[in-house]
C-alpha cells in the first residue's frame, strides 16, 4: 500500500516537474513570437539604443579636450566611454520595461483577480515571466551588443581577475533580480491610488539620476551636502539605486576592489532581501484591501 | 485655409479643456517634465564643474551654452505640445486600422494626422526655456546685436519646421512598416544628437557625422544656428548657416509632404 502511494507521489512529483517545465516552455516560445513578429522594429529598437553613446563619447571627448585633463573622478575619457557601455549592459539586466506598469493596470482594470483566486503566486508568476522575457531579449540582443562591444574594444582596460569577473556576474544578477522587485513593489502602489503612471515617471526620472545611468557617482564626492564629511556621493550610496547602473560598471572597470567589493556585493544582497521582503509586505497590505466584482 | 485655423484652434481648445479637467494630473505631468529638465541642467552644472568649456576653442562656456540649452528647450517645447502627441498616436492608428476613418474625412490627413492632440503641459519647460535664456544672454560679455534678435524667433519656426518634417517622415515610415513602437524611441535618438554644440563632433568619426547630421537629415541646425546668431557675431559663416537654415526648414516641410502622400499611397487597410 505504501510502496502504492510512494510510486503515486513521485508520479506526481515528476509530472509536476514536467508540467511546470512545459508551462516554462510555452512561456518562452510565447515571448519569442511576439517579439519576432514585428522584428524589425525589435532590431531597430535593439540598435538605436546605442545612439546616445555616441554622443556621450563626443560630448566627454569635447569636455577632456576642453579642460587639458587626463582624468575626471578617477575616470579617463576611455574610461568614461566604457562606462557608458557597461552601464548599458547592466542595464539591460536591471531595467524592467512595463513591470510597473503592468501590474498597476492589472490593479485598475481587475485582471489582477484572478491570481487572488488561483493557486498561483502572483509574484512568483510575474518573476518567471520577466526571466522568459528577458531571455528571449538576450538571445535576440546579443548580436548588436557583442558587435557594439567588440567595435568599442579600444576603449577598456585589459580583462579584469576570473575573481573580479565572478563578482560582475554576480552582481548583474543580483541587479536583475533588486530591479525586478524594486519596479514590483512601486507597481503595487496601484492597490492605493488608481493612476500611477506620475508617480513611476518620477521614480524613473531619480532612477536614472542616482543609479549612475547619467554619470558615474564618484563624480559627486566632491559636491558638499552641508555635513561635515559627508559629499553627495556618499548620500547616492545610501540608496539602492547604485547596483542596477554604477557598481557592476564600476567592479568591471576596477573602480572597486578587495574588501570594498566583498562590502557593495553584501550591500546588494540585503537590499535584494528588504526589497523582496518590502514587495511580499505591500502585496499582502494591498489585496486585503482590494474588491474586485463582476466576472 | 481659415477652415483649418479653425479646425486647429477647435482641437487646441478641446484639448486644453481636457486638460484643465484633470488639473492634478496636469500639474503633475508639469511637474515630472520639469524634473526631467532639473536633472538636465544639474548634469551640465557638474560638466562645467571639470571645465570651462564644451570644446576647446569652441566658445561654448557656461552661458552661451545655456542660452544653447534654452533654445533646445523652446523648440522641444514647441514640438512636443504641438505634434508628438498626435504623432505618437499614429503607430496604433495604424496597426488597428483606425487610420481609415482619418483618410475618409473632409480634411488634408497629414493635418488631422499630426495636429489632432496637444499637451500643453510640455509648454513648461518651453517657459523655463525662456527663463534660462533671459538669465544667460544677461550675462553674455557682449549683448547680441538687434539684428540677431530679429533672426532669433525666425530661425525657432525654422528649427521647429525641420523636426516636423523629421516627425512626418517618421509617421510616413510608421505606414510603411505598419508598426514602428520604436518611432519615439527613434526622436529621441536621433534628437539627442542636436541636444549638444555641433563642435563637438570633430575627429575621424566626428567629422562625417557632423556633415550628414548638417546636411542630410539637418538635425544639427535645428538648435545650433539659432542659440549661434544670439550667442556669437555673425560672422560670413554664420550667415551661410543662416541661408542654410531657411533652406533646410523649406525643404524639410516640402520633401516631407512628398514622402507622407506616397506612403498614404501605399497604406493596406488593416481593419475589416
Amino acid at each position: 500500500m505504501s510502496t502504492t502511494a510512494n510510486s503515486e507521489r513521485s508520479l506526481q512529483a515528476s509530472h509536476g516537474w514536467f508540467s511546470g517545465v512545459r508551462s516554462w516552455w510555452r512561456m518562452l516560445v510565447i515571448c519569442l513570437e511576439e517579439r519576432l513578429a514585428y522584428r524589425t522594429d525589435f532590431a531597430l529598437g535593439t540598435v538605436m539604443r546605442f545612439l546616445p553613446i555616441v554622443t556621450q563619447v563626443f560630448l566627454w571627448t569635447a569636455v577632456f579636450a576642453a579642460s587639458s585633463r587626463t582624468d575626471i573622478a578617477g575616470y579617463s575619457r576611455d574610461n568614461i566611454v566604457a562606462y557608458y557601455l557597461l552601464t548599458m549592459v547592466t542595464r539591460a539586466f536591471s531595467s524592467m520595461p512595463s513591470l510597473a506598469g503592468g501590474i498597476s493596470r492589472s490593479i485598475r482594470d481587475g485582471s489582477v483577480k484572478k491570481y487572488l483566486i488561483q493557486p498561483v503566486d502572483y509574484i512568483g508568476f510575474l518573476l518567471a515571466s520577466r526571466i522568459a522575457h528577458k531571455l528571449v531579449y538576450y538571445i535576440v540582443a546579443i548580436l548588436p551588443f557583442a558587435a557594439v562591444l567588440f567595435f568599442c574594444r579600444g576603449y577598456f582596460p585589459p580583462a579584469p581577475d576570473g575573481l573580479t569577473i565572478a563578482a560582475y556576474i554576480l552582481s548583474l544578477l543580483l541587479s536583475f533580480l533588486l530591479g525586478f522587485f524594486l519596479e514590483a513593489t512601486l507597481g503595487m502602489i496601484g492597490f492605493w491610488f488608481l493612476e500611477v503612471s506620475s508617480i513611476i515617471f518620477a521614480y524613473m526620472l531619480f532612477q536614472y539620476l542616482l543609479s549612475g545611468h547619467m554619470f558615474p557617482i564618484d563624480m559627486l564626492a566632491d559636491i558638499p551636502t552641508g555635513l561635515t564629511g559627508v559629499s553627495l556621493a556618499d548620500i547616492v550610496r545610501l540608496l539602492p539605486f547604485e547596483y542596477t547602473a554604477y557598481f557592476p560598471a564600476a567592479v568591471w572597470l576596477g573602480k572597486i576592489t578587495g574588501w570594498e567589493l566583498v562590502r557593495g556585493i553584501l550591500i546588494e544582497i540585503v537590499w535584494l532581501v528588504i526589497m523582496i521582503g518590502v514587495c511580499r509586505f505591500v502585496w499582502w497590505r494591498g489585496t486585503k484591501r482590494y474588491s474586485g466584482f463582476g466576472g | 485655409m481659415r477652415r483649418y485655423i479653425k479646425i486647429f484652434s477647435t482641437f487646441a481648445r478641446a484639448c486644453l479643456v481636457r486638460d484643465m479637467t484633470f488639473r492634478v494630473n496636469f500639474l503633475l505631468e508639469c511637474l515630472t517634465s520639469l524634473g526631467w529638465m532639473s536633472m538636465n541642467l544639474a548634469f551640465y552644472l557638474l560638466i562645467f564643474s571639470f571645465t570651462p568649456e564644451i570644446g576647446r576653442g569652441s566658445g561654448w562656456s557656461r552661458e552661451p551654452f545655456f542660452a544653447f540649452v534654452a533654445t533646445g528647450l523652446i523648440i522641444n517645447a514647441i514640438v512636443q505640445t504641438l505634434f508628438m502627441p498626435s504623432a505618437s498616436e499614429l503607430t496604433e492608428m495604424v496597426r488597428t486600422g483606425g487610420l481609415d476613418s482619418v483618410l475618409v474625412r473632409p480634411l488634408d490627413a497629414q493635418f488631422l494626422l499630426s495636429m489632432h492632440r496637444f499637451d500643453f503641459s510640455s509648454m513648461a519647460n518651453g517657459l523655463v526655456g525662456l527663463g534660462l535664456l533671459i538669465w544667460a544672454v544677461l550675462r553674455f560679455p557682449v549683448a547680441p546685436p538687434l539684428i540677431a534678435w530679429l533672426l532669433y524667433p525666425l530661425l525657432i519656426v525654422c528649427g521647429v519646421a525641420i523636426l516636423y518634417g523629421l516627425i512626418i517622415m517618421l509617421a510616413a515610415a510608421t505606414i510603411l512598416m505598419g508598426r514602428n513602437q520604436s518611432l519615439y524611441d527613434f526622436w529621441f535618438y536621433i534628437t539627442n544628437f542636436s541636444r549638444y554644440p555641433a563642435e563637438i563632433y570633430a575627429g575621424p568619426w566626428g567629422d562625417p557625422l557632423r556633415t550628414v547630421c548638417t546636411f542630410v537629415i539637418p538635425i544639427l541646425l535645428v538648435v545650433n544656428v539659432p542659440a549661434g546668431t544670439l550667442a556669437r557675431p555673425l560672422s560670413g559663416e554664420a550667415w551661410g548657416m543662416v541661408v542654410l537654415t531657411f533652406a533646410a526648414a523649406g525643404i524639410s516641410i516640402g520633401l516631407s509632404r512628398i514622402v507622407f502622400q506616397a506612403a498614404l499611397a501605399r497604406y493596406r487597410s488593416a481593419s475589416s
